[in-house]
């Protein structure tokens, strides 16, 4: 009995948070088209989102590249096809690797930054004071930074998908000798849009789940200074969450368009 | 037990009618009855935890009662739209008990961002001479361009009562205005809301237990408690009222 109430209590939580997810995303669209749209805090934010996380998206992709040539690299020479080592490299860190990793590292330093940021605006009132002077905080401070979260982890994705194929470069240089101009013709050869359009695509649904499971949990944190914690927290596990639910439907829906 | 409420002179702002508010089990506001007419600076006093912030959170629509009326220009909050809501708050400053600055912004942009995104004003000239006057008046000139982290906890009460008054409401509703500040701010604080009564003739909430900043601004005292208000009047007839609760609550503090 016991046990089957705390179950019950427990689902019915979670669907009640799922209820509240979809209001809150209803507010969040409403107010990207009520006019009166924050230009300039947009702009700011995709300098802070954007901007500030390009080197941290830059390292992880460079090594993430050089490390995966090195991985594969054995078991391609085993039968001798040492040859198709860019292809590899490009299709995997192109249709995948470059997409995922890039956004967990965003979920990781993105999520958790507006969560506690929101959090703590909202712990210490500012939300309120916003609500209660007659302005727009959702317009203010949600909508821009979804929408730019939404613009920025395409982009960065972009840069890192590069870099990574620069760190695959130089580690296919430590054991044979390919040229740049060889290397950058057979990566561009062996990519259509088939494997880049919904990599692109996915990677923009990364972005608006970055964003909105930040300020989701900032916005609606509880009273209380430990629950800016929690909301950071509680955004990166979400959202990482998201990432890989959303990489699941992305390969069947691609494999439907693209692969039959 | 409340007693007869006095009849103010002017129109009446506020009206509430048997408040009452829940969260879960607890009870905060049984029944809470107050009129305020216009230009009167009425002060709530009561311990902590009773319910003081929820009233006034009701007032400007954050909280939903569970029932009553709470009319603020003849109009019941509760039943307001998004739309009207909105127009209403535009009338009524809220003073956060924490002051509430917005920690990414300069205290001149806290100042900005009610005139920009509230009264949409575009004339970046009139814009500044509004934000160096209520800065002045408040006695912050010198901090305009600092940020909310580098004020003492006094200049940051001044600088969120200055971007609450920038916009000149007619309602303004104080949490706790005072605590946390030594007795010369606090006088001075005390000083300022009844300056900004006489000059933009606003009607006031005020809530405090500082019984000095209750003594220099109330026009009438209310007292909570358990939700309900068990004794209101002047501050003289308070402090020589019959009821033992209310006169410990002025002795106490002498
Ligand atoms: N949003 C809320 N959710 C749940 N409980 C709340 C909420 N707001 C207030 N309460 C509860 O209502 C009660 C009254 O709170 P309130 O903040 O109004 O007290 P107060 O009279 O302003 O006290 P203080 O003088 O310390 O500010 C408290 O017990 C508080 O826990
Ligand atoms: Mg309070």
């Amino acid at each position: 009995m016991a046990t089957q109430d705390i179950e019950l209590t427990g689902w019915r939580k979670w669907f009640a948070s799922i209820g509240d997810q979809w209001l809150f995303f209803g507010r969040f669209f409403r107010n990207i088209f009520s006019g009166g749209f924050e230009w300039s805090e947009f702009v700011r934010q995709c300098y802070e989102i954007g901007y500030k996380s390009m080197m941290l998206v830059g390292i992880t992709s460079f090594i993430m590249g050089a490390v995966l040539v090195l991985q594969l690299r054995p078991s391609l020479a085993s039968f001798g096809q040492e040859g198709m080592l860019p292809k590899t490299l490009s299709v995997s860190l192109i249709r995948e690797i470059g997409p995922v990793i890039t956004a967990l590292i965003c979920a990781g330093k993105i999520s958790s930054s507006i969560g506690a940021e929101l959090g703590s605006m909202k712990v210490t009132e500012q939300i309120d004071a916003m609500e209660v002077s007659g302005a727009n905080p959702i317009q203010y401070l949600v909508v821009t930074r979804i929408l730019a979260a939404t613009l920025m982890i395409p982009l960065l994705t972009i840069i890192g998908d590069l870099i990574g194929l620069v760190g695959g470069f130089f580690a296919i240089n430590i054991n044979d000798n390919v040229s740049a101009v060889l290397y950058i013709h057979k990566c561009i050869y062996s990519i259509d849009y088939s494997d880049f359009l919904p990599a692109f695509v996915k990677t923009i649904f990364f972005g608006l789940a970055i964003g909105f499971v930040g300020c989701y949990k900032g916005y609606n944190s509880n009273r209380g200074t430990e629950s800016v914690g929690l909301s950071a927290n509680s955004a990166v596990v979400t959202a990482s969450l998201w990432i890989f639910v959303i990489d699941a439907i992305a390969v069947q829906l691609t494999s439907i368009l693209f692969y039959h | 037990m409340a007693k007869e409420i006095p009849k103010g002179k002017g129109e009446m702002i506020i009206e509430i009618k048997h408040l009452k508010k829940s969260f879960g089990q607890k009870e905060v506001l049984k029944d809470i009855n107050l009129e305020v007419h216009k230009g009167e600076n009425v002060v709530v006093l009561g311990k902590s935890g009773e319910g003081k912030s929820v009233t006034i959170q009701c007032i400007v629509g954050m909280l939903t009662p569970d029932s009553g009326t709470l009319k603020v220009f003849g109009e019941n909050v509760p039943e307001l739209n998004e739309k009207e809501l909105k127009e209403l708050r535009m009338k009524i400053g809220f003073l956060f008990q924490g002051a509430a600055l917005y920690d990414s912004m300069t205290v001149r942009e806290n100042m900005e961002f009610p005139l920009t995104r509230v009264l949409k004003m575009k004339d970046q000239h009139e814009i500044d001479e509004r934000v160096n006057e209520v800065l002045e008046s408040v006695g912050l000139a010198d901090a305009i361009d600092k940020m909310p982290s580098d004020l003492s906890g006094g200049m940051r009460k001044r600088a969120g009562l200055a971007r609450t008054l920038i916009v000149n409401p007619e309602i303004m509703l104080y949490d706790e205005p005072t605590t946390g500040l030594d007795p010369v701010t606090s006088r001075e604080i005390s000083k300022l809301i009844m300056d900004m009564q006489k000059k933009y003739k606003t009607t006031s909430i005020i809530i405090t237990h500082d019984m000095d900043c209750a003594r220099i601004t109330a026009d009438r005292v209310v007292m909570m408690k358990d939700g309900e208000y068990i004794a209101e009047g002047t501050f003289k007839d308070m402090e020589h009222s019959d009821n033992e609760f209310v006169r410990s609550y002025f002795n106490k503090e002498k």
